[in-house]
């Protein structure tokens, strides 16, 4: 009783007859008796409507609707309904890789679109029609970074996500390259430490902006001093920040990076997310990915296909730049329609309220006895507070009330289990800033004795 | 069509984000703020969705074409896993949450999908443990292969090479390469099925693993795979199961249970998650009890008092290979449709699956070139060999089907196999449809015998016609601004 089977009883009969065989079974011949499974023990299948509801309960599980100021790179805006109704037709979610042009126009044309927008949001010449996440999208940019310098050493800031580092240092355990951690001070990049360690051997440096604490910075004299000994500088850059703040082409960088979760993808738990990539026109044939590119037909009509794919796997097969084959093509897809509706206005707008109610929230903040708001950097979104106890128990208290308050810097920081990073969107409401802030003092008034750290 | 940019009018908005309803305005030093504007269009809501409508015009795509892309396994995408994913529950939850002290508890159902769906895919494939991490299946190959080499430094064995059979897809070596191995091809004997000979001649105590696509890209089921998982063993290598082509043998043999130690799944071919036009996708991992101390971390563990938690003490564990725990919502797709389908269900899928591809290959197989005749799992490859002499090569043939309403095959691929066409119709196709794709390739074939000029001019049907694709590589042009700028 399966609706997506079509066979009738006569249908299989007439096709095995073709096939000159008398059953099912004889077609699986080559699957030798000692091949069969030792198990199969999977529970019975169901119909929709049981299947649906069971996965409803499940999901009451969840508690997706506390409040969030929780962000970490990854945050609460909103997703407006064209998004995802036009996400929602078949023709883009149930087609595949555009192996055949004439057939993907809509995809293909979707996608150039994208790295154009992707091009024009951070400064650059060109970009990649996306990467699995921005996690992963920075270890691929690492690998490119030594694949144009042929130099085996990286300098990684510390105010990276500890997230993006854990996972760089997982995929070149294998490999012979060296990655320097630098300190952060004051939440901000070290950079007489980082000027120390540039040598012949450094392929590149790697910084986030805004940082994991929040921070923002101008990286402009690193990258010129970078630039004389042939290193290159990557950024990890969040999205809506761009709206407002200096971006990576200005400064000069040379490869830029990013989660595109906030282009109008839902946070998912995690995923699917969009990992996108920009860089230098020099660059390109050392990108990874698929790219995009504008030609013409027979007729002379403009059109789109995939491009430089002697670079790729399915051609290069072991010299190829990457082994990416699927990437997240809808997610692309969903950031081209959220940034096509946003537009250029639209997007200046949404970096500006979001520093006006993430300095509310700052202010709101600063009026409670024993919060210290960290002002040593200018932030956008997200800012650093040091409370007086233990972070994480002031968290866990705050979602008894409704809350996700924060992010307990603890948890990837040593020495900083007082500190926590708070996320404010477009969708935090005065009134749940303030009710967040009377919530916290109550907290902090209440738990009497100072967690020692 | 014109392209977003080109119908942006200044003043029009899409969409209007909350406006701030704080009082006050914030303010960043000049020196870090951006000097040019960002280009993106403006535009109505209305010209964004007819822009957007009128380009998924231009696809194809399942819900409107037979797409029998062979190894690619398009087959139908059940809408209720579509709804399953929107439930607020899940597509709102940030993912930092379990990690907040106590934080688990906020998100067990979340967990308890990822527990469940680790332990649906051990019993369906005898595998002891799967990760859930991996986003797309070549990215699994590299968190299996990254396991491998885990196995083998914790053992103090420095291998050198993985074995690949020539017929394997690209992410194999490529894998290999970025994982720090060198690959080592093996070639497919005259029955389609990797030259055990040769392999035997390869196999040294330097070689990590074998990975194998099993049933293979030739459709053929590798019936030695016992005796190769034996040799590969004997040198303390690894068997990596490819698993591109699981669709096949659902429920009539399980990797674990014939000598794979680590495999992949790719959740878009076999559970039908949607391919999304190139992704997402999602490429869960499993192992056989030796490797499983090297999965990466995150793992969701089932604690005494029935609740689920995140674990992250493993001490040889390869560590993060992804931000979180795996493309969630394409998980949870596939653990809709896995409950659906049930036992029977997904043992139907396999055998209907192999029914229709040697259906086709048997009504076929007067018209084309068959370079391996004999029963075929779920695809069937042919060479278009025979019409290439007339002119007409598998590119044309492919054009020929557009015209016909049909997305082609997956044509050149295998690379073992001259003008190869590698069909692979799925399960959900009727006979109605094989049919009516049948008689089209029957009529290419008739048709290349009286005018093989018309095919070069082939498709006629959509808005373009064979791109140029050497002026592509080499007039670069990927970005719109900076074509008309400079």
């Amino acid at each position: 009783m399966i609706p997506y089977i079509s066979h009738t009883k006569k249908d299989v009969e007439d096709m095995l007859k073709v096939c000159g065989v008398k059953s099912m079974d004889d077609l699986f011949k080559d699957i030798k008796p000692q091949h069969r499974p030792k198990s199969f023990n999977l529970p019975a299948g169901r119909c929709e409507f049981e299947v649906i509801e069971h996965i409803r309960k499940i999901a009451a599980k969840n508690k997706a609707d506390l409040v969030p100021f929780l962000g970490g790179g990854y945050y609460d805006h909103y997703v407006p309904a064209a998004v995802t109704a036009l996400i929602s037709r078949g023709e883009f979610y149930t087609a595949y890789t555009p192996y055949q042009p004439e057939c993907s126009q809509g995809t293909l044309q979707a996608l150039y679109e994208f790295q154009s927008a992707i091009c024009t949001l951070t400064g650059m010449e060109v970009a990649n029609a996306s990467l699995y996440d921005g996690g992963t999208a920075l270890y691929e940019a690492a690998m490119m970074a030594f694949r144009i310098t042929g130099r085996r050493k990286i300098l990684i800031d510390g105010g990276v996500s500890p997230i993006y580092r854990k996972i760089i240092r997982s995929y070149t355990r294998n490999l012979n390259f060296e990655f320097h951690e630098t300190p952060v001070v004051h939440g901000q990049c070290d950079r007489q430490a980082i000027f120390k360690l540039m040598d012949k051997d450094t392929a590149a440096v790697i910084f986030q902006n805004p940082n994991f604490f929040g921070a923002i910075d101008d990286h402009s004299d690193i990258v010129a001093r970078a630039h004389e000994h042939d290193i290159l500088v990557m950024e990890s850059v969040y999205p809506i920040s761009l709206g407002i703040l200096k971006t990576p082409g200005e400064m000069g960088a040379d490869i830029v990076t990013g989660e595109g979760q906030s282009l109008g993808l839902n946070l998912n738990f995690g995923g699917p997310y969009l990992g996108f990539m920009a860089t230098r026109r020099e660059f390109i044939r050392k990108m990874p990915g698929r790219i995009v590119g504008e030609t013409v037909d027979q007729q002379g009509r403009r059109c789109f296909v995939n491009t430089l794919q002697a670079r790729e796997q399915h051609i290069r097969r072991e010299k190829a730049t990457s082994n990416i084959c699927t990437n997240v093509s809808l997610c692309a897809l969903q950031a081209s329609i959220y940034m096509s509706l946003l537009g250029k206005e639209g997007l200046k707008e949404l970096a500006q309220t979001i520093l006006d109610k993430a300095e509310f929230m700052r202010q709101t903040l600063e009026k409670i006895p024993g919060v210290e708001v960290k002002r040593s950097s200018p932030t956008f979104n997200e800012f650093a507070v040091c409370l007086p106890v233990d972070a994480s128990v002031v968290v866990e208290a705050m979602i008894d009330k409704g809350f996700a308050a924060g992010f307990p810097l603890g948890r990837y920081y040593k020495g900083m289990e007082r500190y926590m990073i708070i996320a404010v969107t477009e969708k935090r409401t005065k009134e749940e800033i303030l009710n967040y802030a009377a919530c916290l003092e109550k907290i902090l008034s209440s738990i009497k004795t100072a967690v020692p750290v | 069509m014109e392209l977003i940019f080109e119908k942006s009018v200044a003043g029009r908005r899409g969409y209007y984000s909350p406006p701030s309803d704080v009082g006050i305005k914030g303010s960043i030093l000049d020196k870090y703020k951006r000097k040019t504007d960002c280009r993106w269009p403006e535009l109505s809501e209305l010209d964004v969705v007819r822009h957007f409508t009128s380009l998924s015009q231009r696809n194809f795509c399942i819900d409107t074409h037979f797409y029998p892309l062979g190894s690619c396994t398009m087959k139908y995408n059940p809408k209720f896993t579509e709804s399953v994913a929107q439930f607020p529950g899940f597509s709102h939850l940030h993912p930092l949450l379990p990690q907040l002290k106590k934080g688990e508890q906020w998100t067990q159902g979340a967990l308890q999908v990822l527990y469940e769906m680790e332990q649906l895919l051990c019993e369906m494939t005898g595998m002891d443990a799967f990760t859930m991490q991996p986003l797309a299946g070549a990215h699994g190959e590299l968190t299996g292969v990254m396991m491998m080499a885990a196995y083998h430094r914790a053992r103090g064995n420095k291998k050198k090479y993985i074995l690949v059979p020539d017929s394997a897809h690209g992410t194999n070596p490529a894998t290999a390469t970025i994982a720090g191995y060198a690959t080592v091809a093996i070639p497919s004997d005259k029955n389609g099925v990797m030259d055990i000979n040769i392999l035997k001649q390869k196999i040294n105590k330097d070689v990590a693993g074998l990975m194998l696509t099993c049933p293979n890209t030739h459709g053929i089921f590798e019936s030695h795979v016992d005796e190769i998982a034996r040799m590969i063993h004997e040198v303390d290598g690894l068997m990596y199961y490819d698993g591109a082509n699981l669709n096949a043998i659902l429920g009539r043999c399980r990797p674990g249970d014939i000598g794979f130690d680590v495999m992949h799944i790719n959740t878009h071919k076999t559970f039908t998650t949607p391919h999304g036009g190139g992704g997402p996708g999602a490429g869960p991992v499993g192992v056989r009890e030796k490797l499983v101390p090297y999965l990466p971390i995150s793992r969701v563990i089932k604690q005494k008092d029935g609740t689920f938690a995140l674990s992250y003490d493993y001490p040889d564990t390869i560590g993060y290979i992804a931000s979180f725990y795996g493309n969630f919502a394409l998980l949870l797709r596939a653990y809709a449709y896995i409950l659906l389908m049930g036992k029977e269900g997904l043992q139907a899928v396999g055998d209907y699956a192999v029914l229709n591809a040697n259906y086709i290959k048997e009504r076929l197989k007067a018209q084309y070139d068959l370079p391996y005749d004999r029963v075929c799992m779920h695809e069937c490859v042919f060479s278009a060999s025979r019409q290439a002499e007339r002119g007409v090569h598998a590119i044309d043939i492919a054009k020929f089907l557009i015209d016909q309403g049909i997305h082609p095959p997956t044509v050149y691929f295998p690379l073992t196999v001259k003008e190869a066409i590698m069909i692979e119709p799925t399960e959900t196709e009727s006979k109605t449809m094989i049919d009516q794709f049948i008689s089209a390739m029957v009529e290419a074939d008739e048709f290349s015998k009286k005018d093989a000029d018309a095919f070069h001019v082939m498709p006629k049907t959509t808005p373009i016609c064979r791109p140029d694709e050497v002026k592509a590589a080499r007039d670069i042009n990927t970005n719109y601004f900076s074509s008309t700028s400079s």
